[in-house]
């Protein structure tokens, strides 16, 4: 098994942690993992994005062009990552702030609603892990049980009365995450 | 079991730093290594193990004080990036000249000049060739993972009293940022004054009266002494290219074309040479651990075996030209990089590699 996801938005929707979480969580499941921010001028107020990659084999290139799976969360990351999926991939985003929607067929799409999701639970922090539990409902690569371990490792120990309320968030994500096509 | 973390390789070389027992860090920040003086800060080791973290004024501050700890014994460290590393090499030339042992950790960016911030290897000349004036080496480690970065700290050190001399572990900016797991050896304490007195009789620890005087220089002023002492360098450098050379090999066993790559671009070559494999293409790869000492004897044994070599770098060929020396044109080398903080991906190799071998 190896699983290559791009996770992308703008800076402050929790993109590299959300991509932390997942790596913790897969190491957790004794897995390989590589976490290849991008980072440079262009992450100052604009894109942020993260390649994660999750194997059970040792991960040669942590640098790659095409992914199984696509987390979507503005526009311009749409534009930049929409024909980066493999055929037959996942391509998981949030509808709000996009204005042209994904059209490939080749690929499975779902969409999450996850301002509206981070509402329920009353907390706008937790936006990303909605958005994780939406990825971890399509892709079930890791157990629930161990993501709860990577979140207790990825978050400090002075916020660790946060978990449960990440967990909710997840939870609430893995629910709402809604099916828009199939390959 | 030992502890898994998850964790940069910047973060891995401050970490592990701390638990190999290291007596001092001088640094200076700099894009992309900033986090290595971020982790010692937090991590606060002057609490625990009495390790010394300090920020200088400059790089080349950091350098001489590196030159100054070593002098006693200890060891200290610093690290930066390309062109904080360039401040840095009228220290080494003096740490190289004195015979003092240190670790210096390179996460190269995109130069010439104050360049860019994102992953380059363009500073192999520099580090492998010397970096500082005269008849010197470093010994040059690279690391293409977080647990390398953490591994090659204490092997660094190793090295650098063995030898009496700078060690530079020359990484990138991908090796730097990304995140991986991260395995935790057992924690080595600090030498103590006992230790470091057998670990570095030479060092300046206070005369005794059962001894002559220690003395820590780099200065000659008398030719022939100058020359002897030269002499005496280049016989620690054979000595070192007989017993430290250390590579590994993808796949090269049966191979028909060969790969040469250090750091993160033997990482990205083993993914091009598993495409070419399942085209029934028999591609191999080579990895330069160290680069020096250079695997030259493994590179001429290779160059016996295949039809051609490629060497793979981010810089417009460097390595390159120690490859073709190793391989005494026994086989075509060619070359494909690319520069200014861009990397290449696996099918950019794979093309490259098709057009040179005339594969298309």
């Amino acid at each position: 098994m190896k699983e290559e996801i791009i996770i992308a938005g703008f800076g402050g929707q929790g993109v590299l942690s959300m991509g932390k979480i997942l790596a913790y969580s897969a190491i957790m499941q004794d897995m390989e993992v590589t976490w290849m921010p991008s980072y440079g001028p262009e992450m100052r107020g604009g894109t942020a994005n993260v390649c994660v990659i999750l194997s059970d084999k040792k991960i040669g290139s942590p640098i790659v062009t095409r992914y199984d799976t696509a987390i979507i969360l503005n526009q311009q990351s749409m534009d930049k990552f929409e024909n980066s999926v493999k055929p037959g991939g996942w391509l998981v985003y949030d509808p709000s702030g996009i204005t042209r929607h994904p059209v490939r067929k080749d690929i499975n799409i779902c969409r999450i609603d996850a301002i509206e999701g981070a509402a329920r639970i009353g907390n706008s922090k937790v936006y990303n892990m909605v958005v994780l539990g939406a990825f971890l409902q399509v892709k079930p690569l890791v157990s629930l049980e161990n993501v709860e371990k990577g979140l207790a490792k990825s978050i400090p120990s002075r916020y660790a009365q946060m978990i449960p309320l990440n967990k909710a968030a997840i939870e609430d994500g893995m629910k709402n995450v809604e099916i828009v096509s199939r390959a | 079991m030992a502890e898994k973390i998850l964790m940069k390789g910047n973060e891995a070389i401050a970490i592990s730093a701390i638990r190999n027992g290291v007596d001092g860090y001088f640094g200076y920040p700099i894009t992309p290594q900033s986090e290595v003086m971020e982790t010692l800060m937090k991590e606060k080791p002057w609490e625990t193990t009495g390790m010394v973290v300090l920020q200088a004024e400059s790089e080349t501050s950091s350098i001489n004080m590196i030159y100054g700890g070593a002098s006693c014994g200890k060891k200290v460290m610093t690290s930066s990036s390309s062109p904080g590393i360039s401040l840095m090499c009228e220290g080494i030339s003096y740490i190289a000249g004195a015979e003092l042992p240190c670790v210096v950790v390179d996460v190269m960016r995109g130069g010439p000049g104050l360049g860019t911030i994102q992953p380059s290897q363009s500073d192999y000349n520099q580090i492998v060739k010397g970096g500082g004036h005269g008849d010197y080496h470093n010994i040059v480690l690279a690391p293409a993972s977080a647990q390398d970065m953490y591994d090659f700290i204490d092997w660094g050190f190793d090295l650098a009293f063995k030898y009496r001399t700078p060690v530079v572990i020359l990484a990138d900016g991908i090796i730097g940022q990304m995140m991986e797991k991260v395995e935790l050896h057992p924690m080595k304490p600090r030498r103590t004054a006992e230790e470091i007195l057998k670990a570095a009789p030479w060092a300046t620890t206070g005369k005794t009266a059962d001894r002559e005087r220690n003395i820590i220089t780099s200065l000659s002023l008398d030719a022939d002494i100058q020359e002897k002492f030269n002499r005496k360098l280049q016989a620690k450098y054979a000595v070192i290219e007989e017993n430290e050379v250390k590579f590994s090999e993808y796949l090269t066993e049966d191979a028909e074309y060969v790969f040469v790559a250090f750091g993160c671009s033997s990482r990205i070559c083993e993914a091009v040479v598993d495409g070419l494999r399942e085209e029934g293409i028999k591609a191999g790869l080579l990895r330069p651990i160290t680069l020096y000492p250079f695997p030259e004897k493994e590179i001429a044994r290779l160059a016996t075996q295949v039809k051609s070599m490629m060497s793979v770098e981010l810089n417009l060929g460097q390595m390159v030209h120690d490859v073709r020396l190793a391989a005494g044109g026994k086989c075509p080398v060619g070359f494909y990089g690319r520069q200014g903080g861009n990397i290449y991906t696996p099918e950019e190799i794979s093309a490259e590699f098709k057009k040179f071998n005339g594969l298309e």
